[in-house]
């Protein structure tokens, strides 16, 4: 009889000892995976989740950019297949440093760029020393454009499924990783 | 001590260029309680880029655009409410530096109490008396006599 109680009363000692244990390990794994979370770029503190998410791009009409032809939400609301929306501007270092990555991904998805807030003879340098990977390019020199899709720094990148909905948006330089293993197959997604 | 005086020197000379930034009369309305209406949004909503500064109170290029785009709609006569919603509607609850109640928002402000309730019963579970334990036998108490005894 006394035996028994005494091993539950141990057991729940025990319990009582590892329920800490168990908390602080939990916190542990939490911790780590927000580290490599960050170390391999699908978790950024810094991001600012756009609510523009599955909804269709804002009302817009901008002039053209040279070297291309400008564009409006009715030219992405008529798509049917995706394009990536790319805010870029020649004042930019990340923009610089992602031009690479764009010129590469421009045979297998269409970009389409928008210069934000640059003087349009800046811009249309940028693009001719940097190698132009823009199917077309529109200018929003006030910025406020910009504002409607929830920019909030260039460079940053929106992919524009069938019928102009925004389906994923990356609030900073794109790269080859994150080209090939979030946005390339999302967009074969949305062809499909 | 006087790096010290140094660094305020140089504050003191700073600090008039930082708050410049919204003093630019050509930003300002001109009815001043629109203009007033309009510095209480702002001073509502987070610069996207210094992240914790109000609008107001930033220099960044972002935060001027936002500031312009509060005046318009402050113009077109709508409440502070629709204005904020409209800031919410294009970056989320981040732009808001008062974040409204949701079910994370409140978890966080209940979670002392919370931590609280649970390290109670924690702590009332391991204090509770255990029951006495049953008195001795006949047989167990002879025992104890025996083994007593021998000593």
């Amino acid at each position: 009889m006394s035996g028994a109680a005494e091993g539950a009363g141990i057991a729940r000692r025990r319990l009582l000892m590892a329920a800490p244990l168990a908390g602080a390990g939990l916190a542990g794994v939490a911790f780590w995976r927000m580290l490599s979370g960050m170390s391999r770029g699908s978790f950024d503190p810094h991001d600012i989740h756009a609510p523009v998410l599955n909804r269709p791009v804002p009302d817009f009409a901008l002039p053209d950019q040279a070297p291309g032809q400008g564009f409006g939400a009715a030219d992405l609301r008529a798509l049917t297949a995706p394009v990536l929306v790319n805010f870029f501007a020649s004042w930019c270092i990340p923009c610089v440093a992602e031009m690479p990555a764009l010129n590469l991904l421009k045979a297998r998805l269409p970009i389409w760029g928008i210069a934000y807030k640059d003087k349009p003879e800046d811009a249309a340098g940028f693009v001719r020393r940097a190698g132009n990977p823009y199917t077309r390019i529109a200018s929003d020199l006030p910025g406020l454009t910009a504002i409607d899709w929830g920019v909030s720094g260039v460079p940053e990148s929106y992919l524009i499924g069938p019928g102009g909905v925004i389906r994923w948006h990356n609030a900073a330089a794109l790269d080859d990783g994150t080209i090939r293993d979030t946005l390339l197959p999302l967009a074969a997604g949305l062809r499909r | 001590m006087r790096r010290l005086a140094f660094a305020l020197a140089v504050l003191s000379i700073l600090s008039p260029l930082a708050a410049a930034a919204v003093d630019d009369p050509s930003e300002m309305l001109p009815d001043p309680r629109q203009e007033a209406r309009a510095e209480a949004i702002g001073s509502q909503l987070r610069c996207l880029v210094c992240q914790n500064e109000s609008i107001e109170d930033s220099s960044a290029g972002l935060a001027r655009d936002l500031r312009h785009v509060v005046r318009q709609h402050v113009l077109k006569g709508e409440t502070n409410r629709q204005v904020i919603d409209w800031m919410v509607g294009r970056y989320g609850n981040f732009i808001r530096l008062r974040p409204p109640l949701t079910v994370g928002t409140a978890l966080l402000w209940a979670m002392p109490v919370l931590a609280l309730l649970v390290g109670g019963i924690v702590a009332a579970l391991s204090f509770r008396r255990r029951p006495a334990p049953a008195p001795l036998s006949d047989a167990e108490r002879a025992r104890l006599t025996d083994l007593t005894e021998a000593r």
